[in-house]
């Protein structure tokens, strides 16, 4: 066995030129003149399989068009009716497996209607515009409606429910707002705080209290909430990360990808933040992907994004595997985590057994490959893990909230949304919508 | 390769592509560059009367109605005729002739309806050994307000008098270029005829307003917040000019009257309609102020592949042959039937023409077969009237098919007849005559 070097984990590993490169816009918004040509691609379908495929349910015929017409702002207002917080879908949804996925211009021309970024280029325009605020709330309803959680599934319920005249008190745990959005996607996917200008957009429409270092951690909380408001809405996402549960898991340099990619946007000077030479992310999802390209932007040497099955079984989606390949980071596949090893209590390298899959089951073939990592990264899931919410009496399914179509959970009064609810995607957009629908399902029960 | 050498009215050039009286063709430095380029001629920019020359606003003289790509449909202007002197446009005009003998060169004038103008004028323009004139009698915008242009155009007795002027004091061909802005265009090619024009050369521009600026709420374009109506030209006038050259050359009293077709040609397939339908040149001017002059090396080359595709020798071997085929509707067989099909390997699934049908036609494509988006004919309900052919954007993706004779009509039950039966003859139309 060769002897690992040093662990090599440092800050400024680049220029201050090439920090800013690196983690520019992924996908820079396009200019009036591309917007233009790209809308004139949209045929305007009947009965469009795009806005089928959206989860929100976007009329994206009529928002391009309306781009097309030179009407931005009843672009934006098309988009922000059926999703509120489509700015920042228009930058992380995984468009190529929906919308952009269906799209006709795919079979005509090998090539879809960029909707995302047409989306975001409609959205953008009118929060630059002198009056962004498109949406007035109802007449005050009197009601008061609780909503934890202030990520994509909370915001969405909140704003849409604000509209409706109701006052909402939004609970969060983090010194910001936005949960994933803040705090769980790579820098260059929303440069230039885009999370919190939509934020106050969502804000700015009235009748919403941000209630901010506010955690769930005991029933009589949840109690005093459902006592003290009309509605209860649960939009907490997860808070725990999956194990290994391999040895060396203690070691230094190992740490939640979760965590990797929170520091990450919350440090404002890039050059400050220390990073592995060679670093490994365990994990298929986006969260791997958004680690192991945001190690390898701030310097790293060799990246390497480690899963237990075959391509087509990881979450992360083909564009996103791509996108990781082409920032020089090297996908293995077939190889679960055996042992991380490490010498003067930090992380060296880690032993991975060869996996095959045998009657349709994973299983080791003896075969073990090693990859030596001063730094590891573990994206492998997440899971609710509050023991309060089954401890108040909220039925659970797979460790999540489980609730009906529209977010009604068990417990009466109390609606759930967003990855914390059972049986989704983990998609931002799914969240989104979730927050709408159970907004809509409170309305009508305090409408009755 | 094919000859696309013409005689028009007596004028030959090598090709059929004329650049148009406009501003392209206003002096010695553009016309060479042309004629360099490969233009088989020009019409000199339309002059004016000896004595001061006119003048142009100094903004905006031209619009657009442009794709969303910028591509230009529809172009505008408000220029007047030259503004430059008249005796440097002559020198200029006899020089360039002099350098480029083998092309057509045809002055383009307009000065008042007065027979002692015309008359000084014509033999300053015959020295020049031009090889014939064209009478602007068509521009719509500010010279008309003065008793020229469309002002004459509109008046036959005029278009006939000053053409049979024309004839009087010069041995050049006369080509009368004729204004669209008029109710029948027969009439003035009738009076051209009548007062000896040799040709005439159609269609002028249309009177036209591009739009509103949103902002200000003033026409656009304005210089200094006013503006004035233009002369509307380019590729959406086409269809209007193709038209009216079918009219003349179908009627009985200009038959056979030698026609350059004016309006929208941008490539060889718009000089093919032309001349299919009768023209023996055309004439050019969008297409060369929006490319420049190279392209007329596209024109002419399409042109030429076209026709020795088709086995043509020569212009002559094609013109007009369309013009048969345009009847009038009380002629068109009412026993013919069309259904629309859908090629389903080409179809892209986007249901526009389910949606077009279904909500300003007849119902009869449908948008889901077997629980699953599919897009097809009824046939039973189909009149075939090709609004689906042409908001598909699939190319031939939809067609028509006619029904054989013997074929059961869906929609009608009826045996498709081998026989023609029109209007004329229809058993609804009271006033039919005997089949």
């Amino acid at each position: 066995m060769p002897i690992p070097s040093a662990p090599d984990i440092r800050a400024g590993r680049l220029s201050a030129a090439d920090y800013a490169r690196n983690f520019a816009d992924a996908s820079p918004p396009l200019t009036q003149a591309q917007a233009l040509l790209e809308a004139e691609r949209c045929l305007y379908c009947y009965d469009a399989p795009c806005a089928i495929a959206c989860p929100t349910s976007i009329d994206v015929p009529s928002f391009i068009k309306r781009i097309a017409d030179g009407n931005l702002r009843g672009s934006a207002r098309t988009i922000l009716e059926a999703n509120p917080l489509g700015g920042m879908c228009a930058r992380v949804c995984p468009t190529e497996n929906l919308c952009e996925a269906v799209c006709v211009r795919n079979t005509q021309e090998g090539k879809p209607v960029q909707i995302g970024r047409l989306q975001r280029h409609a959205v953008d325009a009118l929060m630059a515009s002198p009056r962004p605020q498109l949406f007035s709330r109802a007449a005050p309803t009197g009601k008061t409606v609780a909503v934890v959680g202030a990520g994509p599934a909370g915001l969405a319920c909140a704003h849409t429910l604000a509209r409706l005249g109701h006052a909402v008190v939004l609970y969060d745990a983090q010194p910001k707002a936005g949960g994933l959005n803040e705090y769980g996607l790579a820098s260059y996917k929303t440069p230039d705080n885009f999370a919190q200008q939509e934020i106050q957009w969502l804000l700015d429409i009235g009748g919403i209290t941000l209630h901010q270092g506010w955690r769930l951690e005991t029933t009589a909380q949840l109690d005093a909430l459902r006592q003290d408001h009309d509605a209860l809405f649960l939009g907490m996402g997860l808070q725990q990360t999956h194990r290994l549960g391999v040895p060396g898991e203690h070691l230094g340099g190992v740490q939640d990808a979760v965590d990797f990619i929170a520091n990450l946007r919350q440090t404002p000077n890039l050059a400050t933040l220390p990073v592995g030479r060679r670093v490994v992310v365990i994990g298929g999802g986006m969260t791997a992907v958004d680690a192991a390209v945001q190690s390898k932007l701030l310097g790293a040497q060799e990246v390497h994004m480690v899963y237990r099955r075959g391509p087509e079984g990881m979450s992360a989606s083909g564009a996103e595997q791509e996108w990781a390949q082409t920032h020089g980071v090297t996908i293995h596949h077939w190889l679960a985590p055996e042992e991380i090893v490490g010498a003067d209590g930090h992380t060296r390298e880690v032993r991975f057994a060869r996996q095959a899959l045998v009657d349709g089951k994973l299983q080791a073939t003896g075969e073990t490959t090693t990859l030596p990592a001063d730094m590891v990264l573990k994206a492998i899931g997440q899971r609710l893990g509050n023991p309060v919410l089954a401890q108040a009496g909220l039925l659970l399914q797979d460790g999540r909230i489980a609730t009906d179509g529209r977010g009604q959970t068990s417990l009466d009064g109390v609606w759930a949304g967003g990855d914390c609810r059972a049986g989704g995607l983990d998609l931002t957009v799914e969240a989104v919508e979730h927050g709408k629908q159970s907004a809509h399902a409170i309305h009508q029960h305090l409408s009755a | 390769m094919a000859n696309l050498h013409t005689t028009f009215a007596g004028i030959t050039s090598p090709n059929p592509f004329w650049l148009a009286s406009a501003p392209p063709t206003d002096k010695a430095y553009n016309v060479n560059r042309a004629f360099e380029a490969g233009w088989g001629g020009v019409v000199w920019k339309t002059l004016g009367e000896a004595g001061p020359p006119i003048v142009n606003v100094s903004g905006p003289r031209y619009g657009a109605l442009l794709t969303p790509d910028r591509r230009m449909l529809g172009f505008n202007n408000i220029e007047l005729i030259t503004d430059r002197d008249l005796q440097l446009n002559l020198d200029e005009i006899a020089q360039v002739k002099r350098d480029w003998p083998d092309r057509a060169m045809v002055v383009s004038l307009m000065v008042p309806c007065e027979e002692q103008s015309w008359k000084a004028i014509l033999p300053r323009v015959a020295d020049t050994g031009a090889d014939g004139i064209e009478l602007n009698f068509g521009c719509p915008h500010g010279m008309s307000e003065r008793g020229m242009g469309a002002a004459v155009g509109q008046v036959p007795e005029y278009i006939e008098m000053v053409t049979a002027w024309c004839k009087q004091y010069s041995k050049l061909p006369v080509i009368v270029k004729l204004t669209p802005n008029i109710t029948d265009i027969r009439h003035p090619a009738r009076a051209a005829k009548k007062g000896g024009a040799d040709a005439v050369s159609l269609i002028n521009t249309i009177s036209s307003i591009m739009g509103v600026d949103p902002k200000t709420l003033t026409m656009s374009p304005s210089t200094g917040g006013h503006g004035s109506h233009g002369g509307y030209c380019g590729p959406a006038v086409k269809p209007i000019a193709l038209n009216m050259v079918a009219q003349i050359g179908q009627d009985p009293l200009t038959a056979g009257l030698p026609i350059s077709g004016i309006g929208g040609v941008g490539n060889w397939r718009d000089a093919l309609d032309y001349i299919a339908l009768g023209a023996g040149t055309v004439q050019v001017c969008t297409a060369a102020m929006v490319y420049g002059f190279k392209i007329v090396q596209e024109m002419n080359d399409g042109l030429s592949n076209y026709m020795d595709e088709m086995g043509f020798a020569s212009i002559d071997d094609f013109r007009g042959r369309a013009l048969p085929t345009v009847t009038e509707w009380r002629h068109l067989n009412l026993n013919h039937i069309s259904k629309a099909v859908i090629n389903q390997d080409s179809c892209i699934q986007c249901g526009r023409c389910h949606i077009a049908c279904e909500d300003t036609s007849h119902q009869a494509i449908t948008a889901i077969k077997d629980g699953k988006r599919f897009f097809e004919v009824k046939e039973d309900e189909c009149v075939g009237c090709n609004l689906c052919v042409v908001v598909c954007p699939v190319p031939e993706c939809i067609t028509l098919r006619d029904l054989r004779p013997g074929e059961v009509d869906q929609r009608t039950g009826r045996t498709v007849s081998a026989n023609h039966g029109d209007w004329t003859a229809h058993p609804n139309n009271p006033g039919r005559v005997a089949a």
